[in-house]
């Protein structure tokens, strides 16, 4: 809410300069967001009349005008079109100076001399209207200093309220609170009731109580809306930051803004026989005020007449029953709407009013009628017109009850850490406008005023004692309670662990959005259904990701624009998958590589990184984490249909591992080759707690064989066969050689692929003879020459 | 024994001239051999007095032992050369840069929840996980924002149909926590969030982290102690911080935490809002089935990206989820 410092001032006024104002009600819990001065800087303005205004001989659209500063009279030449005599305008004099230093001096237009400058509202930081001279009341004072003149030494101050201080929403409920702050009393304008000159009333039938249990309307006759707001008014308004319309409207933004009472004015001739307060019908239609027409529904209560609804009770009012400069009689309508009735309805419409911010937050259910003879005071003073009685339909059970609340002195002393004196929480608390309605060796019965909704339980109470006390006046202790220790199983490695490791290995962590492009999405992922937002902020962050590829792809895309060759990826986070009804929220961990394997350096480097490059490290992470994992030819849609690897543990599904089907990559637009991998977490996290065995102290035996096998063999089924005839003392079998290639030749071998092979021997109690360690090697030879077609390369 | 005395003097000069340990080894057999020229005088003996061989003996084994000595003291010079000529062959230019795999780097928003982590972590509080597609009733409901709290206003909230959400905090995670198990508690609650903003100072999703701790006896002071103490603790610094009055609906008393960051052009101290906390409101005791006048607890919640701006001097927020490298290879 922006206000004017002044305005506050005339309500209350603490010996405080802005700023310490401003410090204090931001420390009470009303966040000031910023301020800035009411105008623009400038010097040498003052008010000036204009005692004649002639055509100007060469130019159509100027004016040469005869200004007065009281004493002296000066030639002015003005372009503006509403320059005419009589006027009281600012005269920026001969050495003025205009915001952004605009020096006024002598000057010659088209021919005519000209001293001095009539201002416009736009030219002195006042507003934007440049559309013509600012024009002052009649009673303005030729001569004096305009900025005196308007009281412009003022600043608007924007705060930033929360939903609860909905008492804070108005001039008078702010200096309320600055009055407890400083222990001063108000200075409010005296409100009058205004008596009737007639007795023509408002036919008002209120059909919702539960959302209106107020309502009051009173007719006003004969008015003259041609009649413009006086410049104090519309500056009180500009100060606040709400444009000036008309004398209706200026009232009602007046009195919200003064009282925090919203209110409206219709044109009676427009009312089709009396008002009916009612909740919508289905498919009825309204144009409201800002033009749109909207289609209500039945939640939404209405302001109807006998015939249509005529305005969005407490949002928004209707078009055809708004007032014009035509309107000879209005209705003012000054009501408590339930805040629960009002909630979320301006948004539903796509609207957000003063009106409807002031209502869903809860007005004060007492003010509605002092706001109304306010406003018919002030309307009456420059409209004219002639008020009647006000009509009031107050439905006395739907009204908010008072209520007691009870406050425990203990309570209170448990919650904020300090026994606070008894005569200071009284104090407190009466100044807040809270009833003491009994006193007790333990604490309080209190009450809250009609303008503190909020405060309903002991906590308010608490807190609103905490608040004025002041939070930072609170002592400061350590907590304490038991401190349990927490089970922390070891075989289990936290995801640190593996960021670390990843790290250790060359990866930068990357975190993309959860949300992703539906055409990535698709590209990477087509098996499964990326779960739409019904409120995407964009297209491209509109699916739930069901595969981290579709961010870290989108990343190495980011990257390779950015002269990134290289790039190492890794991310952990969930994947959101559904399955039937229900959303599967997996912890994934996955990793994208392009480009060299190793940075490029004075030896090589230049190699790019394969598929076994990340194999092995990701070998080296499951041996860290205690897994076995099986590495199996599989299919994945995103994956080389010949380059990937579905990953198993104890038979179960665990992740993938492969590069980037090329066409996919064609599709995204990517450089090189990317080979990726993607985990299921809780998959692989836990592993084992060792648990020591005893180890052979005698020789191990190694002995190595080269065979050629065909180019559909697996090194796995090799290794299967091999391992099964090698007998119970093989320690360990590795290829180190792998080769497939022409010079192998069909003259050699049916296959056309060669693989060296190690065995390692050991046995536990004893070495080896030579004539064991041949007989098992001979084994394992012949069963892969029968089981795998697999012939020894000589 | 007239050539005894030549011999020592050849041999002598034999093992002076040797110039590497093939050649001296050469100079040993010939002199010390079994068939060396030195060994070989002992055959002379026979031919002397059994009163005169002790003595003859004697000269014959100084003389290899004079013989001998030379040897080793060359065999060592000559090993030392060797390896003084292997070093020097062997030196490299350890100014050229190393080989290898390069470090990679952890995202400064997880560096940043580490930190948090193992702070909370050492006083004791557990790390609690939750999901992030919620339903209405964790986000909002249990935290006390119905349907009609205009706190919903605050939270622009992602949906994928009416009951169901993107989670705009972490609190969510706490009400899980506090239905699954019994007071007392201390936890965090790190990770992703989402609220359907995006300008220059929002992204729609970021990361927070929420503290919880219920006790019996705990009052908004211990909540002070534990605000300002993980703050100076986070920044390293003995930096001012104040509590100012503030609104949540999960919690009552409510507050912001602002902390000393420079001065205005005043002179007066400049606060930057970091952190939201105040004491459990009763409603979310009750939805949980905790008894409100037994327990009471404090929360607190930061968003972690803010805090990494604030210690790294990262300017944009929208860097953390670019990913670029240039970005990220600045926080390993």
């Amino acid at each position: 809410m922006k206000f004017s410092e002044q305005w506050l001032r005339e309500w209350v006024n603490p010996a405080l300069s802005s700023q310490q104002l401003m410090d204090q009600i931001t420390m009470a819990g009303l966040e000031v967001d910023g301020f800035e001065p009411v105008a623009g800087k400038f010097t040498g303005i003052i008010v000036g009349e204009v005692l004649s205004v002639e055509a100007h001989p060469d130019a159509d659209k100027l004016r040469v005008c005869q200004v007065s500063n009281g004493s002296t009279q000066v030639q002015v030449v003005c372009g503006a079109p509403n320059v005419r005599t009589g006027i009281k305008v600012p005269f920026a004099e001969l050495g003025a100076v205009l915001p952004g230093d605009f020096n006024i001096k002598k000057a010659k237009l088209r021919g005519q001399p000209s001293v001095g400058m009539l201002c416009s509202g736009a030219e002195l930081g006042l507003s934007e209207n440049h559309d013509g001279i600012l024009e002052l009341p009649a009673n303005a004072p030729v001569g004096t200093s305009f900025a005196d003149y308007l009281q412009l030494n003022d600043i608007t101050i924007d705060v930033d309220l929360t939903p609860n201080r909905a008492d804070c929403l108005s001039i008078k409920g702010l200096a309320r609170e600055v009055g407890v702050l400083n222990s001063l009393p108000l200075n409010a304008p005296s409100i009058q009731k205004v008596a009737a000159t007639h007795s023509d009333v408002p036919d008002v039938r209120v059909e919702a109580p539960a959302g209106c249990p107020r309502y009051l309307g009173r007719i006003l006759r004969n008015v003259d809306l041609t009649a413009q707001s006086p410049l104090w008014l519309q500056e009180k308004l500009r100060r606040s930051g709400i444009r000036s319309i008309d004398a209706a409207v200026d009232v009602t933004n007046y009195i919200l803004l003064e009282q925090g009472q919203p209110m409206h004015a219709f044109d009676r001739a427009e009312i089709d026989g009396g008002i009916v307060v009612r909740m919508a019908r289905p498919e009825e239609k309204l144009v409201l005020l800002d033009g749109q027409e909207v289609t209500l529904t039945e939640q939404t209560l209405v302001i109807a007449d006998h015939s249509k609804p005529i305005a969005i009770a407490g949002v928004m009012g209707g078009e055809h029953s708004g007032v014009s400069p035509k309107t000879r009689d209005l209705v003012l309508e000054s009501a408590y709407f339930d805040p629960i009735t009002l909630a979320g309805k301006a948004r539903h419409y796509g609207l957000h009013t003063d009106a409807s911010h002031r209502f869903e937050r809860g007005v004060d259910y007492n003010l509605a009628r002092d706001a109304l003879e306010r406003a018919t005071e002030l309307l009456v003073s420059i409209v004219g017109g002639e008020p009647g009685e006000i009509v009031d339909v107050t439905s006395t059970e739907h009204l908010p009850k008072p209520i007691s609340i009870v406050l425990r002195e203990k309570r209170l002393a448990d919650v904020l850490g300090l026994a606070i004196a008894n005569a200071k929480v009284e104090d407190i608390l009466t100044r807040l406008g809270l009833a003491i309605e009994e006193k007790s060796g333990s604490g309080w019965k209190v009450s809250a005023p009609s303008f503190r909704p909020d405060i309903t339980i002991e906590e308010d109470l608490i807190e609103e004692v905490g608040r004025i006390y002041g939070y930072n006046n609170l002592p400061v202790t350590e907590p304490t309670g038991s401190l349990g220790l927490r089970p922390k199983a070891e075989d289990t490695r936290p995801l640190s662990a593996i960021r670390n490791y990843f790290v250790a290995n060359g990866y930068q962590e990357a975190i993309t959005y959860s949300f992703v492009d539906p055409k990535i999405q698709e590209l990477v992922d087509p098996q499964n259904e990326g779960i739409a937002l019904a409120n995407p902020i964009s297209a491209d962050l509109s699916v739930m990701r069901t595969t981290l590829w579709s961010g870290l792809l989108k990343t190495v895309a980011h990257n390779q624009n950015r002269q990134q060759p290289r790039i190492r990826l890794f991310e952990s986070g969930l994947r959101f998958v559904k399955e039937g009804e229900r959303i599967l929220q997996q912890p994934m961990l996955a990793g994208v590589v392009t480009g060299n394997q190793n940075p490029e350096n004075w030896v090589n480097g230049r190699r790019h990184a394969d598929f076994f490059d990340v194999k092995g490290e990701l070998e080296s992470l499951f041996r860290l984490l205690g897994v076995t994992v099986e590495f199996r030819t599989g299919k994945h849609p995103a994956l080389h249909p010949g380059q990937t690897a579905e990953l198993l543990r104890d038979g179960q599904p665990v992740g993938w591992l492969g590069t980037l089907h090329p066409q996919v990559q064609k599709n995204l637009e990517l450089n090189g080759t990317v080979i990726m991998f993607e985990l299921f977490l809780n998959s692989i996290v836990t592993g084992y707690v060792p648990n020591f065995k005893d180890f052979s102290k005698f020789p191990e035996v190694r002995r190595d064989l080269a065979i050629i096998i065909g180019s559909d063999v697996k090194f796995a089924d090799v290794e299967r066969v091999a391992t099964h005839h090698a007998g119970e003392h093989l320690n360990a079998l590795r290829a180190f050689d792998v080769y497939q290639g022409e010079s192998l030749g069909k003259g050699e071998s049916e296959g056309n692929r060669s693989l060296a092979l190690s065995l390692f021997w050991q046995h536990p109690q004893r070495t080896l003879t030579e004539d064991e360690v041949h007989g098992l090697f001979n084994g394992v030879i012949e069963a892969l020459k029968a089981e795998l077609g697999a012939t020894l390369r000589s | 024994m007239e050539n005894l005395k030549q011999l020592v003097q050849d041999g002598l000069a034999a093992v002076a001239n040797a110039d590497n340990l093939q050649a001296l080894d050469h100079i040993r057999v010939e002199y010390l051999g079994k068939k060396g020229a030195i060994t070989q005088q002992a055959k002379t003996l026979g031919k002397l007095s059994s009163e005169e061989r002790p003595a003859a003996g004697q000269k014959i084994n100084d003389a290899k032992g004079q013989v001998e000595q030379a040897i080793n003291a060359r065999r060592s010079d000559l090993e030392r050369i060797a390896i003084e000529a292997k070093l020097a062959r062997e030196s490299i230019d350890v100014t050229l840069p190393g080989r290898g795999q390069e470090l990679g780097g952890l995202h400064p928003v997880t560096r940043t929840l580490q930190r948090i982590e193992d702070f909370f972590a050492s006083a004791g509080y557990s790390v609690e996980q939750g999901p992030e597609i919620e339903d209405d009733y964790h986000n909002f409901e249990a935290l006390n924002i119905p349907g009609h709290h205009p706190a919903r206003a605050m939270h622009d909230t992602f949906y994928f149909n009416p009951g169901t959400l993107l989670r705009t905090h972490t609190s969510p995670v706490q009400i899980r926590t506090m239905e699954a198990g019994k007071p007392p508690f201390r936890m965090i609650c790190p990770g992703r969030v989402y609220r359907c903003d995006s300008d220059m100072t929002h992204t729609p999703m970021f990361h927070q982290v929420e503290g919880l701790l219920i006790e019996k006896n705990v009052s908004f002071a211990d909540l002070k102690s534990t605000v300002e103490a993980f703050l100076r603790v986070f920044f390293e610094r003995d930096l001012k911080v104040r509590f100012r009055p503030s609104y949540f609906p999960f919690t009552e008393p409510s507050a912001e935490v602002d902390i000393e960051w420079g001065r205005e052009t005043d002179g007066s101290i400049k606060w930057l809002e970091v952190m939201g906390c105040g004491m459990v409101h009763p409603k979310v005791f009750e939805h949980c089935g905790i008894d409100a006048e037994e327990y009471r607890g404090f929360a607190f919640g930061m968003g972690v990206e803010r805090l990494a701006m604030l210690r790294y001097g990262v300017n944009d927020l929208r860097m953390f989820f670019e990913n670029d490298l240039r970005f990220l290879r600045q926080f390993r």
